[in-house]
């Protein structure tokens, strides 16, 4: 059987002819901003680590208050070579947010999202907040002292969002505290609740991307850009960045492991300079300056507030920005630029500090 | 029962209550009544004194903030006479019992009146002991007193007359913090104590002692001071023999294995004071692994010379303990370093506890003065400490494996990725000449 009869077997049963046809046909705009094309298949790239690593530290993880960190000491201490998947798994998790977020800002400054790929862009931005969730999720898992008071804080923070905030605070820790039970539930999530949502949504996203095709910039004229194949040019080109991706994650797991640092205990001090993980340091840190009362709010409510409205607005973008309203297109982007610099500010204050 | 006294009324008010136990709440009326009664009634004697200059107007003064002002007694529960009278003569009428200073021979009684009176100290504080004037006639104070010597230290002396504030209070002269000044007051004194023919040092000595940091540095009020070995009522110098008691009291473990080994016969044949002979008395210092063995500063050359038993002994367990706490030093150094390097080593690191706690107890098994006994404790120690090294070993391997394997690893990772690099132009340059 060569693999021409493989090939032909397939397309007879599930049309796998049509669908090579489709990716052949397939084509990418080559300007000076093809760059950022790149980003979305490295996310993606990253999320199928996530799911590799994940499901083999799911082998020896055992989520309870009791266990959970001797687990994750066993994994990195005696299991061959689980030193190397948990720290793959943390820092592949940091690398694809991060690669998430240039590919939203990228699409963002670079128009993207407009008509017809409003869907595309609502798709990715639950795909950002499911990625946050995860991150989230996954901190508490090794149960560790700064884990387990990032995670008292940051429920703490929701819990003071007026009307929903109690009850969202009882639901997410499994009760009033941080306790075995919010170990169990954040498991649960991390491991099935968020995976299942993530891969309907990626699917759909993936789907609205190969609809759509790839967007040209508006300072780029569609008519007259280049194009590259995506089989097997861009692919390829794709590849050689996974490939380094592969190689990035190795360096940092051999010469930066993960830290495990010391088991949870509810009765110890908290930690000083106790901070979440970086994605959310800028709205940790925003928290911090903002003064206790504004007027007569609360000032921490209208800041959680605010970031509410800003995930909303963001959310929402692609049905603010119109094509016939090229001011509204300014302040956008200005805004976009304001946001930027602001994230990054106030993660440097919030490291440094 | 000798009578109190305090305002006969009061007392004989809270006697008669006092035998209604069924009601329990009584004293605390008969309290209640009697703060409320001393609060309204007229006090001439503060009156005057309170005009006064110099040292007659101090009572007055000195009496805000004393313990027993601030229950409601008043100055005639103490010295008597009639403070309802404006009349100096009136008030201070010896024939109603008025005694103005006593003598120092007097003050026990005077103060015992009151603290030897178990019924009546019981309306105040029921758990409070009523036994001090007894305990300072046994006290080398309370004899010499009784003697005929003035000079000794009375209740005032320590306590104060007037500002007399409780022993929990931080201004008390006997709370935990200022004991050691106040005994030294007297005992640090030279010229005071020229009569007594005893060193005035103690308290010099005690202010370098592991005892006085504890107290004054850590500011732990559990750490001994003078009272603590001494006694407080009844002050006295430990015997020679029961100096380990003394000392047991908080080193119970150390006294308990002293007891148990033949230098406890020795030094009490060389009339020496057992815990003191190697460790001091006023100014012990923090003991050290050098107290053991034969070296400069070791406790042990004090009586054993080489060629005796005691000698090579002392010499044994010194190299025991020298090799112990060398190997837990190279395990921690080990294990450290792996940790900097980015390892996981926290078990290992918690077991090495396990060897600490192994040479802790192996000080304290000192006390034994077998280098037996002593490698049965260091033994396990001694194990753990080298399961712990090795741990470090391994984790310095496995790094070094981790590096290496990186280093391979990215070299096929670069070929790789330089190979499709290649690969898209090949491609690339084939598309061309097809003219795709």
């Amino acid at each position: 059987m060569n693999a021409e009869t493989v090939r032909l077997w397939l397309d007879d049963r599930i049309g796998i002819g049509s669908i090579a046809a489709v990716a052949r046909k397939k084509e990418i705009p080559v300007h000076r901003h093809s760059i950022w094309y790149y980003f979305g298949g490295m996310t993606l790239f990253l999320f199928s680590v996530q799911v590799g690593t994940g499901i083999l530290l799911l082998l020896y993880y055992r989520p309870s208050a009791e266990t959970a960190f001797e687990s994750v000491q066993f994994i990195v201490t005696e299991v061959k070579f689980g030193w190397l998947i948990r720290s793959v798994h943390s820092w592949s998790a940091n690398l694809m947010i991060a690669t998430l977020f240039i590919h939203m800002f990228s699409v963002f400054f670079m128009k993207a999202y407009r008509r017809p790929r409003e869907m595309t862009w609502v798709s990715g931005v639950l795909l950002l907040f499911l990625a946050v969730g995860f991150g989230f999720s996954g901190y508490l898992l090794p149960w560790n002292k700064l884990a387990f008071f990032a995670t008292k804080v940051g429920t703490e923070i929701a819990g003071v969002i007026p009307l929903v905030g109690r009850p969202m605070l009882r639901f997410l820790r499994g009760g009033e505290d941080v306790t075995g039970a919010t170990l169990t539930r954040f498991f649960g999530f991390h491991v099935a609740v968020l995976p299942a949502i993530t891969t309907a949504i990626i699917g759909a996203h993936l789907m609205l991307v190969q609809m759509h095709g790839m967007s040209v910039p508006p300072g780029v004229d569609n008519e007259k850009v280049k194009r590259m194949k995506f089989i097997p040019n861009f692919l390829l080109r794709d590849l050689i960045g996974w490939v380094l991706a592969i190689g990035a994650l190795a360096a940092l797991a051999a010469l930066f492991p993960w830290e495990l640092g010391e088991k949870a205990d509810a009765f110890a001090s908290a930690p000083a300079g106790i901070r979440p993980e970086w994605y959310f340091l800028f709205m940790f840190q925003t928290l911090k300056f903002i003064p206790a009362k504004i007027l007569f709010f609360d000032g921490e409510v209208v800041g959680i507030l605010a970031f509410g409205l800003g995930g909303l607005m963001l959310f929402i973008l692609p049905f603010l920005d119109k094509p016939d309203k090229p001011r509204r297109k300014t302040v956008i982007t200005v805004i976009g630029v304001i946001v930027v610099i602001y994230i990054v500010v106030l993660t440097i204050i919030g490291y440094l500090g | 029962m000798e009578t109190t006294p305090v305002n006969q009324k009061n007392i004989a008010a809270a006697s008669t209550r006092s035998r209604f136990r069924a009601l329990k709440l009584v004293p605390l009326f008969a309290l209640l009544l009697f703060a409320t009664v001393s609060a309204q009634k007229k006090n001439s004697c503060v009156e005057c004194h309170s005009q006064m200059e110099g040292a007659l107007s101090e009572p007055v003064r000195l009496s805000k903030g004393d313990v027993h002002d601030a229950r409601g007694l008043s100055c005639v529960d103490c010295h008597r006479g009639d403070s309802t009278k404006d009349d100096m003569a009136a008030a201070m009428d010896r024939r109603k019992g008025f005694v103005g200073k006593p003598k120092p021979s007097e003050l026990p009684a005077f103060c015992g009146r009151c603290h030897s009176n178990a019924e009546f100290m019981k309306i105040f504080n029921p758990r409070l002991r009523v036994d001090q004037e007894r305990e300072y006639s046994t006290s080398v104070h309370g004899k010499l007193l009784k003697s005929g010597d003035q000079n000794v230290a009375t209740c005032v002396s320590c306590h104060g007359n007037h500002g007399v504030r409780a022993i929990n209070d931080p201004l008390s002269k006997v709370y935990a913090l200022n004991v050691a000044e106040t005994c030294g007051s007297c005992h640090g004194n030279r010229e005071y104590m020229k009569n007594y023919n005893i060193p005035n040092d103690q308290f010099d000595k005690y202010k370098t002692s592991v005892h006085a940091k504890a107290l004054y540095d850590k500011q732990d009020l559990s750490a001994p001071t003078c009272n603590d070995c001494h006694g407080n009522h009844g002050a006295a110098p430990p015997g020679l023999a029961s100096v380990a008691n003394v000392c047991g009291q908080c080193h119970v473990r150390q006294a308990t294995l002293f007891q148990s080994n033949p230098h406890k016969t020795v030094f009490g044949l060389m009339k020496v004071g057992e815990c003191i002979q190697c460790h001091s008395n006023h100014g012990i210092m923090p003991p050290s692994d050098e107290m053991l063995g034969v070296g400069e500063k070791s406790a042990c050359t004090q009586c054993h010379g080489d060629g005796d038993s005691g000698f090579a002994a002392a010499q044994r367990m010194k190299t025991s303990m020298d090799e112990m706490v060398a190997s837990i030093g190279r395990s921690n150094d080990i294990l450290n370093r792996a940790e900097r390097a980015g390892m996981e080593v926290s078990k290992a690191k918690f077991e090495l506890n396990e060897a600490r706690d192994a040479l802790t107890q192996a000080r304290v098994t000192v006390h034994t003065f077998s280098p037996d006994e002593l490698d049965k404790v260091l033994g396990p120690g001694l194990a753990t400490s080298n399961k712990g090294y090795a741990a470090g070993g391994d984790a310095l391997a496995e790094l070094s494996f981790r590096r290496k394997g990186l280093a391979g690893s990215l070299f096929f990772i670069l070929l790789l990725a330089g190979l499709i690099y290649l690969k898209v132009r090949e491609v690339e340059k084939r598309q061309a000449l097809r003219g795709q």
